[in-house]
């Protein structure tokens, strides 16, 4: 009983019930959008998108004073920018795609930066932005991410065929005729869409861990695409919770927490396959 | 030896639709096509035609622009000037172009299996918001069969062997009905008997109409098994049987210092460049 005491008593508050449905939320559509950027390796892009959100989250704050809605809406709409201007540049072939994100990435986070130290006593609030603060979540952002993240998960579900041929063989995808810009915009939007709807969980920082720590994880366990996806998703939801109690009863930062989780989860599945695979040989 | 029996049974079976087009016209011509980039011109005013079932081999040192050739074909690249035709109309509308990559070109690791691979051949006739209807998994069932991987269609992609791996890639070409199909280096790293199986292969490809152009290196497997061969260095340097391509200046011309003719009793000895892990650079 006891056991159970332990578990039951952080849910006794609602700021941790509604964390913990944020993170299981958010765990799950970035884990199935992840699963693409895995397979594509595009881990770097979605680290630096999520940096680069940074200035339209500080425009919002410093218009907003405080308020969440402005954060959310500017937020959005820097990332479906960033994520076209970043796709844009990458194209060129003047500048290496991974320097041109390099660019980008680090200067839009330097002016988001730059924004928020213009108010005085920013420190607090800029951790929020960067580490994450999923227990400030509130009812209206929870909904937020649910209609986000049910769409999100819903063009994914039905472009599934046409996703999946793009990032095995664009070739293909270019010879069967299907709008292959357009399709690969979409996916950086939709990654884009996840990564704002995710920040108040884990933060701009720590937002490449969502991404890419629970496919990474599946792919070590599933040869399946469709069971790659509902392992990460799995991954990623049972990190979210358990990390909301490790931050509660160690007493560190959420975000944090739930990421150390999802390496942790990572690293075991990584050494008993490794053993599985040395066993088999 | 069953594989070879279920082979010859499933020959018919699959016909790609040739109603479509134009009869009569050349399945696919090429005029005065020039891919131009920065760094220089990767293919300068090639013109060709292809009949219809006929079995091409082109032939180059790396950099040759075999790659470019096909992914013009394709449509996949648009050329900088120049027409190409297939079927008598231009490539950006026909999906019955197969393009079958070099298989150091592919992520063997992607969590498909071979069944996965072959439906996405169907991808574009399927449409969009829809799944595949029994009778695309009955296409795909039979492309399979023709290519002799029923047994190991379950397999993750990466499993399967060099010669397998390249007729999973057939087996797609087949799901997307393509009546012409163009191949990258299809024969690297494979051993004797896998290209054996690959040439039973495409001869039940050429009963059925289907169009094969493939890139390759050795000129020997060029001359004895292909109804005509192309010499490419950037421009076109002859197209025709082997006897009347492959000859000592051609060959200079194509292949320059990296050729060695050595002269020997029943004519010259041929030692070209036979390196090719890296293939060309990918402008896409």
């Amino acid at each position: 009983m006891i056991i159970f005491d332990w578990l039951l008593q952080p849910l006794q508050y609602a700021f941790m019930q509604r964390g913990m449905l944020a993170a299981v939320m958010v765990g799950i559509v970035c884990a199935v959008l992840g699963v693409f950027v895995v397979l594509r390796g595009m881990a770097f892009f979605g680290d630096a998108l999520a940096h680069a959100i940074l200035p339209g989250v500080a425009v919002g704050y410093l218009i907003g004073g405080g308020a969440r809605e402005p954060l959310f809406w500017w937020g959005l709409l820097t990332g479906v920018f960033a994520a076209i201007g970043i796709g844009t540049i990458s194209r060129s072939t003047r500048i290496k795609e991974d320097t041109a994100i390099g660019i980008i990435f680090a200067g839009m986070f330097a002016l988001g930066i730059a924004l928020i130290s213009s108010v005085r006593s920013y420190t607090a609030d800029l951790a929020h932005f960067l580490f994450g603060d999923v227990l400030g979540v509130r009812p209206p952002d929870l909904l937020l991410t649910a209609a986000f993240g049910a769409a999100i998960l819903l063009i994914v579900f039905f472009l599934y065929k046409e996703l999946v041929v793009l990032s095995f063989d664009p070739v293909l995808a270019a010879t069967l005729r299907l709008p292959t810009r357009l399709l690969d915009y979409l996916l950086m939007v939709l990654i884009a869409i996840a990564i704002v709807v995710s920040l108040q969980t884990v933060g701009v920082a720590l937002m490449v861990a969502m991404l890419v720590t629970p496919a990474a994880t599946a792919s070590l366990l599933s040869r399946r695409l469709p069971v790659m996806m509902a392992l990460a998703a799995l991954f990623a939801a049972l990190s979210g919770v358990i990390g909301l109690y490790l931050s509660y009863y160690l007493n560190v930062a959420s975000g944090a927490a739930i990421v150390l989780t999802c390496t942790a989860f990572f690293g075991v599945v990584w050494i008993i396959t490794g053993f599985q695979r040395r066993g088999l040989q | 030896m069953n594989r070879f029996r279920s082979l010859e049974k499933s020959k018919l079976v699959i016909m790609p639709r040739l109603h479509a087009h134009e009869a009569g016209k050349p399945i696919l011509r090429l005029d005065k096509v020039t891919v131009a980039y920065e760094s220089g011109k990767a293919l300068d005013e090639i013109s060709f035609e292809l009949q219809r079932g006929e079995r091409l081999a082109v032939v180059g040192p790396n950099g040759a622009g075999k790659s470019t050739l096909f992914k013009v074909i394709a449509g996949v690249l648009h050329p900088t000037s120049g027409l190409v035709e297939v079927a008598g109309s231009q490539p950006d509308g026909h999906i019955c172009i197969a393009y079958v990559p070099q298989r150091s070109q592919v992520d063997w690791n992607f969590p498909l299996q071979v069944r996965d691979v072959v439906m996405m051949g169907r991808v574009g006739k399927i449409g969009w918001l829809r799944r595949p209807t029994p009778k695309d998994q009955q296409i795909v069932r039979r492309a399979l069969e023709t290519v002799g991987l029923q047994e190991l269609a379950d397999r993750q992609i990466g499993q399967l062997s060099g010669g397998q791996q390249q007729r999973m890639f057939i087996a797609r070409a087949l799901a997307q009905e393509a009546e012409l199909m163009l191949m990258d280096e299809p024969f690297t790293g494979l051993d004797v008997p896998a290209q054996e199986e690959l040439f039973r292969i495409l001869d039940s490809l050429r009963t059925q109409g289907v169009t094969v152009m493939v890139a390759l290196h050795d000129l020997q497997t060029a001359s004895e098994r292909f109804d005509r061969v192309m010499l490419l260095n950037r421009r076109l340097i002859g197209l025709g049987s082997a006897e009347q391509i492959f000859t000592p200046e051609h060959l200079i011309a194509a292949y320059g210092g990296h050729l060695r003719l050595i002269p020997s009793q029943q004519g010259f000895i041929a030692l070209g460049d036979t390196c090719c892990d890296e293939g060309e650079h990918d402008h896409l």
